[in-house]
C-alpha cells in the first residue's frame, strides 16, 4: 500500500507539469487552451477535470498493460499451461465501482455547467443583444437596440454579457469563438439557438465557423473585438452616420449600380449581403485576408491590397461564395473602388 | 463463376475480405489526399469542392464499404465454425447480402465518375445535402448507394441473428459461446435496429432530392434537426457495430496467445450487452451544440458517459487474461495487445467528449477527428488486421509471414499514433474539422506536418499487409488445423482451410472453450454429436448477383430521370431504365419462390475420403 502511495506521488508533479503545459498552449486569441472570458473558463476547468481524471484511467492502463507485456511473455520453449483462471468478483466489482465513482465527480460538475451555461439573457437589459446570422460564408451581427447591423466583426464592449440569438440563412453553420466561448450551432427555420459569453478584456478574439457548409466553410472566419464601453458607444453612433459615395463619378457610378444593388454602405444600398460600412477599418477582408502594412503570409496585405484581391475574384479567395466574380468591372473601376472602400473607416478607437 | 454463384459462408467471407479490402484501399487513398492537402496552410493541391468530396467519400467509404464487409468477411469466415454449424441459417440470403452491398458501393464510386461524388460530409447533413445547395448528383449517389449497401448489411445481420440462435452445436448453450460469437450476436442485433432508421432517413432524403418533397427543407416547412437525428440513431449504434467484433477478435486472440481462458467471462457478456444497449440511448451526444436545451443535454451527457464502466469491464478483463498467462507475440497478438492501450485512449476522449458544455469546445474539432479515429482506426482497423492474422490460415489454409506481419504492426501502429494523437491538441488550439486548408500563422502548421507523415507510415503498414498477401499466396497450402497450437475454440478442429461441409459430424460441446477442454482432458478432438452420413448442402446459384445489379441499374436510371430525355411521348427513359431494373429484381425473386430447388447432398464416402485424406 505505502508502495503505491509513493507512485501516485511521483505521478503528481507530472500530472501538475502537463496542465500548466495545457495552460500555456496556442495563440490566446483562438486556443480553447488559454481561455479569455468566464464561459470559456468554466468550459477549460471542466476540460482540465476530465483530462485529469482521463489522464489517472491510461496511466492505469498503461502500467497494468507493461507490467504484463514484460513479466508474462512467453519464454522459448515454455510448454507449461498457466492457471485457467475463471475471473474474480471481488476484482470485477472494483472495476466496475471505481469507474462509477470517478464518473460522478467528473458528472455533477458537468451537469451544473450545463444549466449554468444555458442561462438565457436574451430579456436581460443589461446585455448588449446581438441576433448572429450566418451565411455562406460570412456572418452578419444585428444589434436590434441599436438599430444597427455589421458583417464579420463583432464589436462588444468589453466585460458586458453579449447575449447571441444565432440563426442561419441557408445551410448549417455552427459559431465558434475558441477562446470566448464554445460553440452553437445556427439552424436554418424555427429552431433558434441562445447563448452568451463576455470578454472582460481588449482585443481581437478569432470565431470560426464548424459545421461543413460548402466549399469555403474552413474559410469562414470573423473576428470579436472587444472594445471599452465608450469606444463602442462612439462605434455604435458612428456605424449610423451616412457615407459619402466616391468622389470620382464614374467610380461611384459603378459602385452604385455593381455594389449597391447588394450590400449597404451608411444608410444607401440594400441590406441582402455584408454590410461595407467602415470595412475600411476592420481587421481583415473577407474574415480571412489579414489587414496589415507587414504581410508576411500569402493571406495579409494592406487594406488596400486585401479589398483589390477580394473584389477583382472573390472565388479565388473564397470557392463558392455567392458574389462571384463581376465580370462587367473594369480594372479601373475595381481599383477605385477598393480604394474608395479602404478608406471607409469608422475612428472609434481612441 | 464459381464465385458469382457461390453461397458457402467461407467463400462468401473472402468476397467480402477482397471487395472490403478494396474500399479500405480507397478510402485509405482518399485520406492520404486529404492529408496531402493538409500538409501545409493554404494549399491548392486539391481544390475546395474536391476535398469535400474526399472527405465525404472517404467518411462513407470507410464506415459502410471498408470496416463493416470487413467485419462481415471475419463473421462470415468464423462464426459456423465456432458454433460447429455447417454454414449460415439463410446461404442464398447470404450471398444476396453481399452482392447488394457490392452493387451498392460500386454505384456509390461511380459518382467520381460522372462528374462529382458526394460532398455533404458522411452526415450528410441537411439542407446542404438538399437540392438547394447541392444541386448536381453527388448526394444521389450517397442517397442509393447507401441505401442499397445497407440492404445487404441488414439482411446480413438478420442471417447471423437466426444463425447464432438455431444452429449452435448440440451442448454450446449462449454463457458457452465463444466471445467472438457473442459479439457478432450483439452486433447483429443493433444491426437489426439501428440500420431501419438508416433506411428511413436516406428514403425522406430520396424523396427530397428526387422527387421534391420537404422533409428536411426548412423553407418548404421540413425541418434540418429532424435529419440529425434520424441520423445519429443509426449513427450511434453503428460504431458499436463496428466496435463489438473488434471486442470480440480482441477476447479470442488475448485468450489463445495468453494460453489462458477469458477473464470474467460472464462479465464480458454482460458488458457486450450492456454496450449493445447503452449505445442506442445517446445519440445525442453528436447534437450537444444543435440546442437540445439543457434537460436534453444533461441527461445524454451522463448516459453517454455511462458506456465507460462496462468498456471499462472489457479493459481490465482482457488485461487480466494477459496476467499470469503465458504471451506469445505473434503479428496476431501484437495488434490485439496494442490495440488496449490505443482503444483506452479513444476511450477516455469519449468521455470527455460526453461532458456538454466541454463538448461546446470539442465539437466539430479535430479533437473530434482525433477521438474517432482513435475508436475506429485503433480499435476497430487494429481489431481486423489482428483478426485478419489470427484467421489467415484457417481461411486459406496457409500461414502469413510474421516478419513481415510484424514490420505492418510496427509501421501501422506508429503511423497511427503520429497521424492522430497530435489532431487531439490541433482541435484544443482551435482547429475546426472538415476544412479544406487552414491560414498561416495560427500554429497548425507544424502538427498538421507530422499528422501528414504518420499517414503516409500507415499507408506503408497497409503495403506491407497486401505485399504479405501476395507472397503467401503463392506458398503451399499446409496450415495445420490448429496452426497456433493453442487454439481454444471449435474452428481450430478442423482442417485449413475447412472442407465445404465444415464438420463432417456435428461436434459435442461439453463446456466453455469447447477445443480447449478436450486438450485439457486428454482427447485429441471433439466427441461427435452424430454419426458420418450424408450432408445436405444448399445449391449455388447466381440469382443473387442478379439481384444486386438490377437495384443497381435501377438506382442509376432513378438518379437521371431528371435529366434523359423522354422515350415514348413523355416517357422519361430515366424511369424506364430503373423500372428495367427493378423488373430484374423481382423477375429474380419470382424465379427463386417458384425453382424447386432441394440442393444437393454430399455422400458418406466423400467426407471418409477427406478425413482419411488430410487425418
Amino acid at each position: 500500500m505505502m508502495k503505491r502511495w509513493r507512485f501516485v506521488k511521483r505521478l503528481a508533479p507530472l500530472m501538475a507539469m502537463m496542465v500548466l503545459v495545457l495552460a500555456a498552449c496556442g495563440r490566446s486569441d483562438l486556443s480553447t487552451l488559454n481561455p479569455q472570458g468566464p464561459v470559456a473558463e468554466e468550459q477549460f476547468g471542466l476540460m482540465k477535470l476530465a483530462i485529469g481524471i482521463m489522464l489517472i484511467v491510461i496511466v492505469a492502463v498503461f502500467a497494468i498493460s507493461l507490467f504484463v507485456i514484460i513479466r508474462f511473455r512467453r519464454r522459448p520453449g515454455d510448454k507449461t499451461i498457466p492457471k485457467q483462471v475463471e475471473g474474480n468478483h471481488k476484482l470485477e466489482i472494483i472495476w466496475t465501482v471505481i469507474p462509477i465513482i470517478m464518473l460522478i465527480i467528473l458528472g455533477v460538475p458537468t451537469v451544473q455547467s450545463v444549466f449554468n451555461l444555458a442561462k438565457d439573457y436574451s430579456k436581460d437589459p443589461e446585455a448588449v443583444q446581438v441576433i448572429v446570422t450566418s451565411h455562406q460564408y460570412w456572418w452578419e451581427f444585428e444589434y436590434p437596440a441599436y438599430g444597427i447591423k455589421t458583417a464579420q466583426e463583432l464589436i462588444i464592449p468589453k466585460g458586458k454579457t453579449i447575449s447571441i440569438t444565432a440563426k442561419s440563412a441557408d445551410v448549417l453553420h455552427s459559431f465558434w469563438i475558441p477562446s470566448l466561448a464554445g460553440k452553437i450551432d445556427t439552424n436554418p427555420g424555427a429552431n433558434v439557438n441562445k447563448m452568451y459569453f463576455s470578454a472582460p478584456k481588449e482585443g481581437v478574439y478569432l470565431g470560426k465557423c464548424a459545421e461543413l457548409c460548402g466549399p469555403s466553410h474552413g474559410l469562414m472566419d470573423f473576428k470579436v473585438k472587444s472594445v471599452d464601453e465608450s469606444s463602442f458607444d462612439r462605434w455604435v453612433a458612428a456605424l449610423k452616420e451616412p457615407v459619402a459615395l466616391p468622389s470620382d463619378p464614374a467610380i461611384a457610378k459603378a459602385f452604385e449600380s455593381k455594389c449597391l444593388s447588394c450590400h449597404a454602405v451608411g444608410d444607401l444600398g440594400g441590406p441582402a449581403y455584408p454590410n461595407l460600412t467602415g470595412i475600411g477599418s476592420r481587421e481583415t477582408v473577407g474574415g480571412i485576408l489579414v489587414n496589415t502594412d507587414d504581410p508576411q503570409y500569402s493571406n495579409e496585405g494592406s487594406v488596400y491590397d486585401n479589398l483589390h484581391r477580394w473584389i477583382k475574384n472573390p472565388d479565388e479567395v473564397k470557392p463558392g461564395n455567392q458574389m462571384g466574380k463581376i465580370e462587367d468591372l473594369t480594372e479601373q473601376e475595381i481599383e477605385g473602388i477598393a480604394k474608395y472602400l479602404s478608406e471607409l473607416k469608422l475612428n472609434y478607437e481612441q | 463463376m464459381d464465385w458469382l454463384t457461390t453461397v458457402d459462408h467461407k467463400k462468401i467471407g473472402i468476397l467480402y475480405m477482397i471487395a472490403g479490402g478494396f474500399f479500405f484501399l480507397v478510402g485509405g487513398l482518399e485520406a492520404i489526399l486529404i492529408r496531402v492537402q493538409l500538409w501545409k496552410p493554404l494549399n491548392n493541391f486539391v481544390s475546395a469542392d474536391t476535398y469535400n468530396e474526399l472527405l465525404t467519400m472517404h467518411g462513407t467509404t470507410m464506415i459502410f464499404l471498408a470496416a463493416m464487409p470487413l467485419l462481415f468477411a471475419l463473421m462470415n469466415a468464423v462464426i459456423p465454425l465456432q458454433i460447429g454449424a455447417r454454414d449460415v441459417a439463410f446461404p442464398f440470403v447470404n450471398s444476396l447480402g453481399f452482392w447488394t452491398f457490392l452493387f451498392g458501393g460500386i454505384l456509390l464510386n461511380v459518382s467520381w465518375f460522372t462528374g462529382g461524388a458526394p460532398d455533404a460530409g458522411w452526415t450528410s447533413y441537411a439542407p446542404l445535402a438538399g437540392t438547394t445547395y447541392n444541386g448536381d448528383h453527388g448526394v444521389d449517389y450517397y442517397v442509393l448507394g447507401l441505401q442499397i449497401a445497407g440492404i445487404g448489411t441488414l439482411i446480413g445481420g438478420i442471417n447471423f441473428l437466426v444463425t447464432i440462435i438455431n444452429m449452435r452445436a448440440p451442448g454450446m448453450t449462449f454463457m458457452r459461446m465463444p466471445m467472438f460469437t457473442w459479439a457478432a450476436f450483439i452486433t447483429s442485433a443493433l444491426i437489426l435496429f439501428a440500420f431501419p432508421a438508416l433506411a428511413v432517413g436516406l428514403a425522406a432524403l430520396m424523396f427530397d432530392r428526387l422527387f421534391d418533397a420537404n422533409f428536411f427543407d426548412p423553407s418548404g416547412g421540413g425541418n434540418a434537426v429532424l435529419w440529425e437525428h434520424i441520423f445519429w440513431i443509426f449513427g450511434h449504434p453503428e460504431v458499436y457495430i463496428l466496435i463489438l467484433p473488434a471486442f470480440g477478435v480482441i477476447s479470442e486472440v488475448i485468450s489463445t496467445f495468453s494460453r489462458k481462458r477469458l477473464f470474467g467471462y460472464s462479465s464480458m457478456v454482460f458488458a457486450t450487452i450492456l454496450i449493445g444497449f447503452l449505445g442506442f440511448m445517446v445519440w445525442a451526444h453528436h447534437m450537444f451544440t444543435v440546442g437540445l436545451g439543457p434537460v436534453a443535454n444533461a441527461l445524454f451527457s451522463i448516459a453517454t458517459m455511462l458506456i465507460a464502466v462496462p468498456t471499462g469491464i472489457k479493459i481490465f478483463n482482457w488485461l487480466f487474461t494477459m496476467w499470469g498467462g503465458s504471451i506469445k507475440f505473434t503479428t496476431a497478438n501484437l495488434f490485439a495487445v496494442g490495440f488496449i492501450p490505443t482503444f483506452v485512449m479513444g476511450g477516455v476522449t469519449g468521455v470527455m467528449l460526453a461532458a456538454a458544455p466541454a463538448d461546446f469546445q470539442y465539437h466539430d474539432s479535430y479533437f473530434v477527428v482525433a477521438h474517432f479515429h482513435y475508436v475506429i482506426v485503433g480499435g476497430l482497423v487494429l481489431g481486423i488486421f489482428s483478426g485478419l492474422h489470427y484467421w489467415w490460415p484457417k481461411m486459406f489454409g496457409r500461414m502469413l509471414n510474421e516478419t513481415l506481419g510484424k514490420l505492418t504492426f510496427w509501421t501501422f501502429f506508429i503511423g497511427f499514433h503520429l497521424t492522430f494523437f497530435i489532431q487531439h491538441f490541433l482541435g484544443l488550439l482551435g482547429m475546426p474539422r472538415r476544412i479544406w486548408t487552414y491560414l498561416d500563422g495560427l500554429g497548425f502548421n507544424e502538427m498538421n506536418m507530422i499528422s501528414t507523415v504518420g499517414a503516409f507510415l500507415m499507408g506503408f503498414g497497409t503495403i506491407f499487409f497486401l505485399l504479405n498477401v501476395v507472397i503467401t499466396a503463392f506458398k503451399p497450402q499446409n496450415a495445420p488445423a490448429d496452426p497456433w497450437e493453442d487454439g481454444r475454440t471449435l474452428e481450430w478442429t478442423i482442417p485449413s482451410p475447412p472442407p465445404e461441409y465444415n464438420f463432417a459430424q456435428t461436434p459435442l460441446v461439453r463446456g466453455y472453450d469447447a477445443y480447449w477442454k478436450e486438450k485439457t482432458d486428454g482427447h485429441k478432438g471433439m466427441t461427435p454429436a452424430e454419426p458420418i452420413g450424408p450432408i445436405h448442402m444448399p445449391s449455388p446459384s447466381i440469382l443473387p448477383f442478379f439481384m444486386g445489379f438490377g437495384l443497381f441499374i435501377a438506382g442509376l436510371g432513378f438518379m437521371y430521370a431528371k435529366d434523359w430525355g423522354n422515350l415514348f411521348g413523355s416517357f422519361k427513359s430515366g424511369y424506364a431504365l430503373g423500372i428495367v431494373g427493378l423488373l430484374i429484381l423481382f423477375g429474380c425473386m419470382f424465379l427463386r419462390s417458384v425453382i424447386d430447388d432441394h440442393g444437393f447432398h454430399i455422400e458418406e464416402e466423400e467426407i471418409l475420403r477427406d478425413m482419411g485424406g488430410k487425418a
